[in-house]
């Protein structure tokens, strides 16, 4: 499967066995010269803790923390990223290009 | 995604049955569609080049914008020959997504200590890999050097639609290889989906660097086709 790590699809299921309340962040679509492609997964839980990537560390806070908000608020949202913004910059992973990740809660 | 949704996903991955998971972006609504059935959708016009190409992607139809994502069976190489370059090659091909078997008849090669963590049967290849399903998410590495090993392999892949066939050996080796298999019948359009000498030709030297020069060519091959 393109994109997919299934060992992050693995910890989703490990950590709603585990009682854990779960997002799954899904890269939807790419323009550029994006880090991650379509299908690669993030898997992240309420406290904010996650495995996987959506964009190879660029992006990956604003979807944890977007991802929270869903868990609690249990409706998918799509978000969209340049990932040559500032904050891309500052971190060194300008590369130009534009990512488009769906976020949804997990098991609910 | 609801819990019956994630539960099909992950069985079918299970099972090596090719599915899609289908997401209405708008209200959320999802649903499982198997590639066999994949006729019956409404994203049926799609589905079937994703399924082929293992793309994952947004389309617009006018019932909304949907994301379609490829959940193809895991990709799966079959090692021929528990020997040292299998060895090597095992690490790459586990970090690029691969599930890994290791097929050896000679016992002494084919232990669990030489080879953790990796499927691996100590028995012929020609009794073994009917039992695979050799599907076009398969790739095999013919590694022994052994014509009474690797050639039995090689018949059973050239008749499979695995995506890769490599064998090792010298040029002199390949050429003796495809009079065997002319003999048994195969034509010259047959041993031409074997690559071998195997790998990508970057100057390796020992095992490490053969098994990087293997997973490239698999990798070309797998992505672009040829």
């Amino acid at each position: 499967m393109a994109g997919s790590d299934p060992t992050v699809l693995d910890q989703a299921a490990q950590w709603l066995k585990d009682g854990r309340q779960v997002a799954l962040a899904t890269v939807i679509e790419t323009w550029g010269s994006a880090p991650q492609p379509v299908g690669s997964q993030l898997v992240i839980d309420a406290d904010g803790n996650f495995i996987g990537s959506v964009s190879g560390g660029c992006v990956e806070g604003a979807v944890v923390t977007e991802a929270i908000d869903i868990i609690s608020s249990g409706r998918p949202k799509t978000l969209a990223f340049g990932v040559a913004d500032e904050t891309a910059w500052k971190v060194g992973l300008a590369c130009g290009g534009k990512i488009r990740v769906y976020v949804e809660p997990l098991g609910a | 995604m609801k819990f019956d949704i994630f539960e099909q996903v992950l069985e079918a991955r299970t099972q090596r049955k090719a599915v899609a998971l289908v997401t209405q972006l708008a209200n959320g609504e999802q649903r499982v569609v198997a590639r066999d059935h994949a006729a019956d959708d409404i994203l049926a016009h799609v589905l079937d080049e994703a399924f082929r190409f293992d793309r994952s992607g947004v389309h617009k139809v006018p019932e909304g914008e949907f994301f379609v994502h490829i959940y193809n069976p895991a990709l799966r190489l079959v090692i021929i020959g528990a020997v040292h370059i299998a060895q090597a090659v095992i690490p790459i091909a586990k970090a690029a997504g691969y599930d890994v078997v290791v097929v050896d008849p000679r016992g002494a090669f084919a232990t669990g200590a030489r080879f953790p963590e990796i499927t691996l049967h100590a028995e012929w290849p020609d009794e073994i890999l009917p039992t695979l399903g050799l599907d076009q998410r398969t790739g095999i590495l013919a590694l022994t050097h052994d014509p009474k090993i690797d050639d039995p392999s090689l018949h059973l892949a050239l008749k499979s639609r695995v995506f890769y066939i490599g064998a090792l050996g010298s040029k002199k080796n390949q050429a003796a290889r495809g009079q065997r298999l002319m003999g048994a019948g195969f034509s010259e359009a047959d041993i031409g989906r074997i690559h071998g000498p195997i790998g990508l030709n970057i100057g390796a030297q020992g095992a490490p660097e053969i098994a990087i020069s293997i997973m490239a060519e698999v990798t070309r091959v797998l992505r672009l086709g040829s």
